[in-house]
């Protein structure tokens, strides 16, 4: 990104949420500071960046704005007289960048849709970048965001935060959407296109937005937290032609140290609050690894400790398949394998469960039965590069017998 | 430039087993060869897209006349004799350029560094519609 765009990109929100909150409509505004983007583009390119880049875009959009509404109806003549006052002054208001993210997260929803409008609306990418880095074409794209726009329309959402009451539930799911737009980077389907948006990166920058203007929520904390931590890794995750590298046989000479330190720092900060939720114990094991200087370091009692009240916070049995590996560390390999028997039942098709069986059955020297589920976990993947990892150690597996 | 569908599927008549059973490092040979038969389409600006497929085990067989509730069968569908793996879709000088480039995906190599010589489909596009074309 150049330093042009990230200019650009740190204003967007900002300006579209001084432009919302003004004139209410979102779908408007969004399209107004879209358009100004793009003037901004080509104007400061060739005259470089105006002193108060903040109020020109503020002007420009709101021109825009004005613009469109004269356009389209003679009903809108007053509203556009209205939109003809001075900009205000451009103060950077992170309660706008909190309130563009609660609508634009908004539970009528999808995630898939949330993500998409949110990279528009907030994180000012164009329509173009966000099909590139879902492997659509950019109308197909266009039209899952104003039908995402037209449902937050539909369901009466305003810009303004929810009441006290619902704020809780409505942050919860803007993390959610920042948790998935961080995920689909891992477990993306697609190859890698050199003008590919690094999805990660726009979700831990996301989160940062959002870290700043609630400093004291440990749940967001700890997202952001989650996310360094994982990114931390992202050099030794893969080897030679995107091979998936497993997190004990990594190269953690790679790992990301300024990610890691800021990473530890927001867990111990969360910790503090006092109030323990599903992404910060996430982001205290990820801590945990990152504080192991190699693999046979890891501190897995404490690993199987988190795991233990994350399952009483979520009953999600995945959670409970993390915390077999993490019994198998401190126990062997079959206590491992009794507990997996246990969810066995529940995960039954889950290409993790095979996949998890295999390592411990692996551990506990019984390479044919592994090598079984090493191939039935490939044979229900749904990512390339692990599909390819699964297929080699199964083949690895069944030459050892 | 016409575009063909050069299409790879696990064909049972084949008589060579899953690669799950092959030596590490023939399924390391293979893999290899053909990410660098897709990027040298690639470099060579004959590449559209590839897509690889997941596997039998998650696929479903979906049926319907529209009023009832659809039926909706899980695989894998053991009657299947050749199951689609993949395929690239290149754009190419002529038919010539299109079985070559299938032939190379055919001499893959497989146990034992043999070539696995799959049946390997090619059919030329007649018309394309996509969203942004």
């Amino acid at each position: 990104m150049t330093a042009l765009e990230h200019v650009l990109r740190r204003a967007a929100p900002q300006v579209l949420g001084v432009l919302v909150r003004r004139y209410g409509d979102f779908a408007a505004a969004e399209d107004a500071v879209q358009e100004a983007l793009i003037l901004a583009a080509a104007h400061w390119a060739r005259d470089g960046v105006p002193d108060h880049p903040h109020a020109w875009l503020i002007r420009t959009a709101t021109r825009k704005l004005v613009d469109e509404h004269r356009a389209t109806a003679a009903r809108h003549r007053r509203e556009a007289a209205v939109a003809l006052e001075p900009p205000p002054a451009p103060v950077p208001d992170t309660d706008d960048t909190l309130r563009l993210l609660v609508l634009c997260c908004h539970p009528v929803l999808t995630p898939a849709s949330a993500v998409a409008l949110t990279l528009r609306a907030v994180g000012g990418l164009t329509t173009a970048e966000i099909a590139a880095a879902f492997l659509v074409p950019e109308p197909t794209m266009a039209q899952r965001i104003s039908r995402a726009k037209a449902r937050v329309a539909a369901a009466g959402a305003r810009f303004e935060l929810p009441e006290p009451a619902e704020r809780g539930r409505r942050v919860q799911a803007v993390l959610r959407v920042l948790y998935v737009m961080f995920t689909e980077a891992h477990t993306s389907s697609g190859g890698a296109g050199l003008q590919r948006v690094d999805l990660a990166r726009e979700a831990i920058r996301l989160t940062r937005l959002l870290h700043a203007a609630l400093p004291g929520d440990p749940e967001v904390a700890g997202l952001l937290a989650l996310q360094l931590l994982t990114d931390a890794r992202r050099a030794a995750r893969t080897g030679p032609h995107g091979a998936l590298v497993p997190l004990e046989e990594q190269d953690r000479s790679l790992w990301d140290r300024a990610a890691i330190a800021e990473g530890l720092s927001l867990v111990v900060a969360a910790r503090r609050a006092g109030v323990v939720g599903e992404y910060q114990l996430q982001a205290a094991v990820a801590a945990v690894h990152a504080a192991a200087p190699t693999a046979a370091d890891t501190d897995w009692a404490q690993i199987r400790t988190l795991y233990e009240l994350l399952e009483r916070l979520t009953d999600n049995p995945v959670v409970t398949l993390n915390r077999a590996v993490a019994v198998a560390r401190t126990e062997g390999p079959a206590a491992g394998l009794a507990l997996l028997d246990e969810i066995a039942p529940v995960l039954a098709g889950h290409h993790r469960l095979d996949a998890v069986r295999a390592h411990l059955l692996e551990e506990a020297g019984r390479p044919t039965e592994a090598a079984r589920h090493y191939a039935a976990a490939a044979a229900r993947a749904l990512n390339l590069p692990e599909r390819e990892y699964l297929t080699k150690r199964a083949a690895r597996a069944r030459s050892a017998t | 430039m016409p575009r063909y569908l050069i299409l790879t599927k696990h064909d049972a008549a084949l008589d060579v087993p899953p690669m799950d059973q092959w030596d590490p490092a023939d399924v390391q040979a293979h893999l290899d060869c053909l990410r660098a038969l897709n990027d040298e389409l690639a470099r060579r600006g004959e590449l559209v897209e590839m897509n690889a497929l997941s596997g039998p085990e998650l696929a479903k067989i979906v049926t319907a006349d529209g009023s009832g509730p659809p039926v909706v069968t899980d695989g894998p569908f053991p009657e299947a004799k050749e199951v689609l793996a993949g395929y690239q879709l290149v754009d190419v000088e002529s038919e010539e350029r299109a079985l070559e480039i299938a032939a190379a995906v055919s001499a893959a190599p497989g146990p034992g560094g043999v070539p696995l010589r799959q049946r390997i489909e090619v059919r030329q596009v007649m018309f394309t519609f996509a969203p942004d074309l």
